[in-house]
């Protein structure tokens, strides 16, 4: 009598456990795409990407494509998922990560004459550490190769 | 043979016979966590190497990996347990759960406070609402329910029921928290040590953050033993062994 409640309370959690699971992946498919934090530029050369609001675009800052105003903060730059690429222009101040290579994400929008003006810039961080030494031996191994 | 065990399982997770077990084992836990965390610390924040990008900045990782970590650990701790003591009605598994949610939230805090900090300078903003970050200030939510379902209704049992529904459902949460750097675009970057392939950590930075990973477990060890002890007198306080202990003091 006592192991049939027992496993009357059992099924019982493992329902509520399977339904509120089953749940939140319909809403969490529902909603895929208020989940993206960013767009890549492939998404946006597709029009995945919003048209009339602003949004976010991240990607790596292609390597030699920095180029700095000489008497203001504008710099433009292009980000790559490395199948597109697409040109950033911002005003201000970039974060200490900012760099070549290196993963940032921009809010903004198209401006009318089809450039993306951000607003905001932030610098995505990868997941490797370590100290410089091994980074620049690295570096000078995958330049030997 | 499965009436053995049971019979020895409803005896062993008695709270007086926890009570006096507890109290023994919290030594075995408090001072290893202690020792490994001053260890800990000090590699991580001295004598570990500088990184190639973050320079000194990303020793915050020390506290925050962590604490991130304990905050999904002990709420599945604290899910399971009120699952025990849902199905197999066992008493001390619901303490045990009600001892770790305020221990969970803090850790949670933790980690969310260090991210910010660390977030200013290298991303450029405090705080922004990526897939990660949400769902882990979502965690603090759900060990702020718990809490509050707790201390708000007035018969225990019913509170174990309810805070206890809370926790189990809650747990579809933790999945998401850890796959959320990869279901989705976030800003805060993937997984570095929880990977199938090697960590992407130089050895010498990834021994401390082991290091200070263990610490917090045993820290958590300790501290919930001591809260569940507390648990345990204030619930049964009207029993006889309870005011046999106390009139010995």
């Amino acid at each position: 009598m006592s192991m049939n409640k027992r496993s009357k309370r059992k099924l019982l959690v493992v329902m509520v456990l399977l339904g509120v699971a089953l749940a939140t992946v319909l809403g969490l498919t529902a909603f895929e795409e208020n989940l993206l934090y960013f767009y890549s530029p492939t998404m946006v050369k597709n029009g995945e990407a919003p048209a009339e609001r602003s949004f976010r675009a991240g990607g790596l800052v292609v390597a030699g494509s920095v180029e700095r105003a000489s008497d203001s903060l504008l710099v433009k730059f292009d980000i790559t998922d490395n199948e597109e690429t697409m040109r950033v222009e911002y005003s201000g101040i970039l974060p200490d990560l900012f760099r070549e290579g290196q993963g940032i994400v921009a809010m903004g929008a198209f401006n009318d004459k089809n450039v993306f003006v951000a607003t905001e810039v932030l610098a995505k961080h990868d997941e490797n550490y370590m100290p410089p030494e091994v980074a620049s031996a690295l570096k000078a191994a995958e330049q030997n190769k | 043979m499965f009436k053995k065990i049971w019979g020895w399982i409803q005896r062993f997770s008695s709270p007086k016979h926890f009570y006096s077990i507890s109290g023994k084992l919290i030594p075995w836990f408090a001072v290893p966590a202690a020792l490994l965390g001053i260890y800990g610390l000090y590699m991580g924040l001295f004598v570990a190497p500088t990184d190639y990008q973050q320079g000194e900045s990303y020793r915050i990782i020390f506290i925050h990996v962590p604490a991130a970590w304990m905050s999904m650990f002990i709420y599945v701790v604290m899910a399971i347990s009120a699952a025990i003591g849902m199905i197999w009605q066992i008493k001390l598994a619901d303490m045990i759960a009600s001892a770790s949610a305020p221990i969970g939230a803090w850790f949670t805090f933790l980690a969310l406070v260090t991210g910010s900090l660390w977030g200013k300078p290298m991303w450029g903003a405090y705080w922004v609402w990526d897939a990660r970050l949400t769902s882990e200030l979502i965690l603090l939510f759900l060990y702020f329910g718990y809490m509050a379902l707790q201390s708000s209704i007035e018969d225990q049992r019913t509170a174990d029921k309810a805070s206890g529904l809370l926790a189990i459902v809650g747990v579809v949460n933790i999945p998401i928290i850890h796959y959320s750097v990869e279901w989705w675009n976030t800003l805060h970057q993937g997984a570095t040590v929880a990977k199938f392939d090697k960590p992407s950590m130089h050895i010498d930075m990834l021994i401390p953050l082991l290091v200070m990973a263990i610490a917090a477990k045993l820290f958590y060890a300790a501290i919930v033993l001591i809260r569940a002890r507390n648990e345990v007198l204030y619930r049964e306080r009207n029993r006889q062994w309870v005011r046999e202990l106390v009139e010995k003091l």
